[in-house]
């Protein structure tokens, strides 16, 4: 193999102008992160009245609640993507629609509301697990002493089944935050949208590339070890 | 229909007659004599009016009829399955019920304009399970339901559940969770939170059958000075020797229908029914 290795060239100014290949990456790095999170505010709000829906005594609530995991769960992310930035303008009423593509940002916002809703249907599915693990008499205490179906939830099951799917919605907002990388096809120049960048400008595949695992690893490192930290935070003693 | 031949029961057993019955049933019946007399002017505290229900084609519950006055302890005992966890969830519609009428402190439960948490809120419920929430400290265990159903201020909500801690002896416990206190230490928590509502009546099925055997006399001690000061109760149990000490009125239930009721001697002592008859000498064994 006939590769020329240059470490250097993160310091190496980009042809883009705005600095180094490193501060590229780092700026992909916070596109990475920004949407990572703000679509997971969506994915835990929307995933939580989801998930809640599918356990509540109403069948209409039962059906809205399965036909959005089902929906959201059973299309491909990549798919979802294009029909969210490409597909969804076109079938608004043309003046939603170009107000839409004329949004600044407006790969991330997409990203943001496709990766919430697409992240949601997981996370629903592991609030209404969380939720049926509980003891029935659970919610018959609560419901007992007075409380109204949604204080029962507020005080008495959410807080349990939160505790209980901790270690798998961890796993989902890593699944999350690497999801974050599809959104490259729609334009948004996130971090792996950034490595190919450096790549196409520099040849310096395998630098671009390492450096982007290396730093995926990091932060996926650095969710666990807060996961962890938030786990022992919580737990009840005696239990 | 075979079920529903069972025979005829005087649905409302008189006041008068569960007074009466109180110095003779058996050895500590002194302790009757110290309970508030019966009111025999009051309406039912719970009446349960030909209540049937069903589980899909399964009859749980055959035309349940009897009630409980103001003041009154009534033991309801039966075989497993007989359905009498549901008929006291029916009580506070935590099950709803297709036939019949169940009325608590004059209020019609199914009625659409029943505001059903407001009376949950008078009706204390002990579970054989306890269900106190683990991740609420004793103390807000206590407090939760007081704030947010009742309005209490915390600290009132706090002072009154400690004073209810204090009473079944478990003060210095206050700051502990669930998972840190034996089961009859969490039964009598639990107890302690449904009196915290300040109910009008208290509902307790099976409170003492998951308890260690060495645990359960904490718990029905505690029954039994809540039935003296005078409190309504309806009490699934097999404990026959809480029947016969505290109880006025045993409800044999079998198949979803009550087949029996009436004093704690007349069900207890000979009663009419075979079946009544062979479940007794299973339980004393
Ligand atoms: N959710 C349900 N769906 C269908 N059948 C049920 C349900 N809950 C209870 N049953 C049935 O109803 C009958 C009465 O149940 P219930 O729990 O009231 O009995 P029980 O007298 O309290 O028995 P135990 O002494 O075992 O607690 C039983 O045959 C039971 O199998
Ligand atoms: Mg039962």
């Amino acid at each position: 193999m006939n590769y020329n290795w240059n470490w250097g060239i993160f310091f190496e100014a980009s042809p883009e102008g705005t600095g180094t290949y490193a501060d590229m990456l780092l700026s992909g790095l916070m596109w990475t992160i920004l949407t990572a999170l703000c679509a997971w505010v969506v994915a835990f709000a929307v995933g939580s009245v989801v998930g809640v829906l599918r356990t509540l005594p109403s069948r209409a609530a039962q059906a809205v609640g399965n036909a959005y995991v089902e929906l959201f769960r059973n299309i491909p992310l990549l798919v979802q993507m294009f029909l969210w930035y490409f597909v969804l303008p076109e079938v608004l009423p043309e003046s939603w629609g170009t107000w839409l593509k004329q949004l600044p940002d407006a790969p991330f916002y997409t990203a943001v509301v496709c990766l919430g809703f697409f992240t949601a249907s997981r996370v629903a599915e592991q609030v209404r697990a969380g939720i049926q693990a509980l003891p029935r008499g659970q919610r018959m205490a609560g419901t007992a002493l007075g409380l109204t179906t949604a204080q029962t939830y507020r005080y008495v099951l959410l807080p349990n089944a939160y505790r209980i799917i901790l270690p798998p919605l961890t796993s989902e907002f890593l699944n999350n935050l690497k999801n974050t990388s599809v959104a490259l096809t729609i334009g948004l120049l996130e971090l792996t949208a950034r490595a190919r960048a450096m790549q196409e400008f520099s040849f310096q595949v395998f630098e671009a590339f390492t450096a982007a695992t290396i730093i995926y690893i990091i932060i996926n490192l650095l969710v666990v070890t807060v996961a962890g930290v938030i786990e022992r935070r919580v737990a009840v003693p005696g239990r | 229909m075979t079920s529903s031949a069972m025979p005829p029961v005087s649905p409302v057993p008189e006041p008068q007659a569960a007074v009466d019955a109180a110095p003779g049933t058996g050895p500590v019946g002194t302790l009757l004599t110290e309970r508030p007399p019966v009111p025999a002017t009051t309406g039912p505290m719970i009446a349960i009016d030909g209540v049937s229900k069903w589980y899909g084609d399964f009859q749980v519950l055959t035309n349940c009829t009897t009630s409980v006055t103001k003041g009154e302890v009534v033991v309801v005992c039966g075989p497993s399955g007989s359905g009498k966890s549901t008929l006291i969830k029916c009580v506070n519609a935590l099950e709803p019920f297709q036939k019949g009428q169940i009325t608590v402190d004059g209020t019609k439960i199914a009625d659409k304009k029943t505001n059903l948490p407001k009376l949950r809120s008078r009706v204390g419920m002990v579970f054989q399970h306890f269900e106190l929430f683990p991740h609420l400290s004793i103390t807000d265990n206590l407090s939760l339901a007081q704030r947010k159903v009742l309005g209490r201020s915390r600290d009132e909500a706090e002072a009154k559940g400690l004073a209810l801690l204090e009473r079944v002896g478990l003060k210095a416990h206050a700051h502990k969770f669930p998972g840190q206190l034996s089961g009859g230490q969490q039964q009598r928590v639990a107890i302690a939170r449904a009196l915290a509502m300040n109910p009008i009546v208290m509902l307790f099925d099976e409170p003492t059958s998951a308890l260690d055997p060495e645990m359960v006399g904490e718990v029905l001690d505690v029954m039994v000075e809540l039935a003296r000061e005078g409190m309504t109760m309806m009490v699934v149990t097999h404990e026959l020797g809480f029947a016969r000490e505290v109880a006025d009125t045993v409800v044999y239930m079998d198949q979803g229908g009550i087949v029996e009721a009436g004093t704690p001697a007349e069900v207890l002592g000979g009663p009419r029914e075979a079946r009544t008859r062979s479940f007794l000498s299973a339980v004393i064994g």
